[in-house]
């Protein structure tokens, strides 16, 4: 079996499954946000449940229009805010605490390996990353994994990515999970997991693989999924997470293809509108003239991407013209972006700093687009109207990419500087 | 069950955000998700279309968010199946949770065709065109939750 599948096998008492299996499983975290938990909520209560599987179990995240951007926005959030409060939900975290979902609940310890984690946002295939099987559902599958602590699943096959070597500087798993998608498509992986292996791992840090893992949905992929190692350990440790089981493949488990990758022959590289398949490299494409950069998200929204982007911004101005919104993903990380003196470095060179929020990722508020305007966003989709306007365009990359733009008014490699 | 409707054609891809894009996605009423279906990538869909008309696509209907919200959006606006090559996992998770028939099938459909399709028997005719294409039933498991009205129906079974 793939460690996917050894995952699966466990939570639902089975010695193994078999691709195509559709099997009943016990659950080790339930998730949903602002927009996917009211929706969630109505249909709890019409179905007519009463009960709370486990108050610990269930995280409510109120992330993505917040802080509350309009009245309904403010009514949404009432509702989820009332439902918590009326059935003690332990894990509901509102302005002043909250960040974006998939990077506080890592940093909260909330996942570890081993665990079976379902969310009501398609981004929860992150925590793959931790070495658990965590994939996205729909509010109705979250209101009954919240009522009953299971999830019907189809067993997925996997598609093998063997890395090997050190990505150069200036590259990073968005250049990984970027290059990928370019070459498999965004239905390449459908309904499969997505496995990481190989001894190029131990060259990607936690944070990469967190924002590898993020994208697999990217490819259409139920998961994503890299074998946890002394830095996932050590991670887990830190944050204070459960005590992990280490799941690995089987020697002899069937992949439906293997990819060989060699890390250190990645470049940096950009998805074009309107498709995260649309990758180009630098030599691909000429001057694309920028209206705005994002630096934030669940995907690039970590310290390390802020450190990254700071190292390049540092004593510098951003070009005349361009907006640069800069949003740590959660409170912990501004924080500490704060005291390191990256914030001054960003406000220095002229970018705005807003408290954690999905915000203009999916289009929701704080830096949305004009018809014809472009943005290079450290997010993980470009699709029509992802940021503002039908007629407007986003292009995803790295922060390193992101911060050499906002200097250059144009996207830019940060080789290039 | 047979449904019988008028097909609207669709490409490949066609994502959640031009389902229903993001800004109207501070409410969950479903009326008002209804009046935004699919705004984002065919403006006038919703004087188009008429009670029983079917959605065809290409390959990754319903891809990126998980968000309910473009099922409903759907099914509200009066749309009585989506047919499409292949779905995004999450869409077709939430489609069968929440009650809205799919059916996956790479049969030659175009905007104006008249289609009958019986789910059970998994057969599409395309009236118009004068083909039929048969598809896969789902397997028992998702029948059973389809059977009960739903998953939280169902789920109070298992
Ligand atoms: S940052 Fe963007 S992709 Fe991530 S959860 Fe928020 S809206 Fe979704």
């Amino acid at each position: 079996m793939t460690a996917s599948q050894k995952i699966l096998a466990a939570h639902c008492g089975r010695e193994s499954v078999a691709p195509g299996d559709m099997i009943l499983a016990d659950l080790d975290l339930v998730l949903a946000n602002d927009i996917t938990a009211p929706v969630a909520v109505n249909e709890y209560r019409k179905a007519g449940c009463g009960g709370i599987f486990d108050r610990e179990k269930v995280a409510l995240v109120l992330d993505h229009f917040t802080p509350n951007k309009d009245i309904k926005a403010a009514e949404q959030c009432k509702k989820v805010r009332e439902f918590a409060r009326e059935k003690g939900i332990v894990n509901f975290f509102d302005t002043g605490e909250v960040g974006v979902e998939h990077a506080l609940l890592p940093e909260r310890g909330m996942v570890t390996a081993g665990d079976l984690v379902i969310g009501a946002d398609s981004h929860t295939c992150t925590y793959g990353a931790l070495g658990a099987f965590s994939t996205g559902v729909g509010s109705t599958d979250m209101a009954a994994g919240m009522a009953y602590g299971k999830v019907w699943l189809r067993v997925p096959s996997a598609m093998q990515f063997a890395l090997r070597g050190k990505p150069r500087k200036w590259v990073s798993g968005k250049d990984l999970i970027l290059h990928i998608i370019g070459k498999i498509g965004v239905d390449g992986a459908l309904y499969k997991s997505m496995e990481f292996t190989g001894d190029g791992i131990i060259n990607l840090t936690v944070d990469d693989r967190l924002c590898v893992c993020n994208m697999a949905i990217e490819a259409g992929a139920k998961n994503g999924f890299f074998p946890a190692d002394e830095q996932t350990l050590e991670y887990l440790k830190a944050h204070g997470a459960k005590e992990p089981k280490v799941y690995t493949a089987d020697e002899d488990a069937a992949y439906d293809s293997v990819t060989e990758i060699d890390l250190g022959a990645l470049e940096p590289c950009v998805a074009f509108p309107h498709l995260p398949e649309n990758v180009k490299t630098f030599s691909e494409f000429g001057d694309i003239k920028i209206d705005q950069v994002v630096i934030g998200s669940c995907t690039n929204g970590r310290y390390s991407d802020f450190e990254t982007a700071a190292e390049i911004l540092k004593g510098n101005k951003v070009a005349k013209g361009v907006r640069v919104l800069i949003i740590p993903a959660t409170q912990q990380i501004y924080l500490d972006a704060l005291r390191a003196g990256l914030l001054e470095t960003f406000i220095e060179a002229g970018c705005a700093v807003s408290a954690p929020t999905c915000g203009p990722c999916l289009g929701g508020h704080m830096g949305i687009l004009a018809a014809g305007e472009r943005c290079v966003a450290t997010t993980n989709r470009n699709f029509v109207g992802r940021m503002g306007d039908p007629k407007s365009e986003v292009y995803l990359a790295s922060p390193a990419v992101a911060a050499a733009s906002a200097l250059a008014g144009k996207i830019a490699s940060p080789y290039a500087l | 069950m047979t449904i019988k409707g008028r097909a609207i054609r669709y490409g490949d891809n066609v994502d959640t955000d031009v389902i229903i894009p993001a800004r109207y996605l501070n409410t969950s009423d479903p009326k008002e998700l209804a009046a935004h279906c699919m705004e984002d990538i065919d403006p006038d869909f919703l004087k188009k279309i008429k009670p029983g008309d079917i959605i065809a696509a290409g390959s990754n209907f319903g891809c990126g968010s998980s968000r309910e919200h473009a099922p409903i959006a759907i099914k509200n606006a009066g749309i009585a199946c989506v047919v499409a090559r292949s779905f995004a996992r999450i869409f077709y998770r939430n489609a069968v949770n929440t009650g809205l028939p799919i059916v996956e099938t790479g049969a030659e459909i175009d905007t104006g065709d008249e289609l009958e399709i019986d789910l059970a028997a998994g057969t599409l005719k395309n009236l118009t065109k004068g083909t039929e294409a048969s598809f896969p039933p789902f397997p028992d498991f998702l029948q059973n939750i389809i059977d009960a009205g739903g998953l939280l129906e169902a789920m109070k079974k298992m």
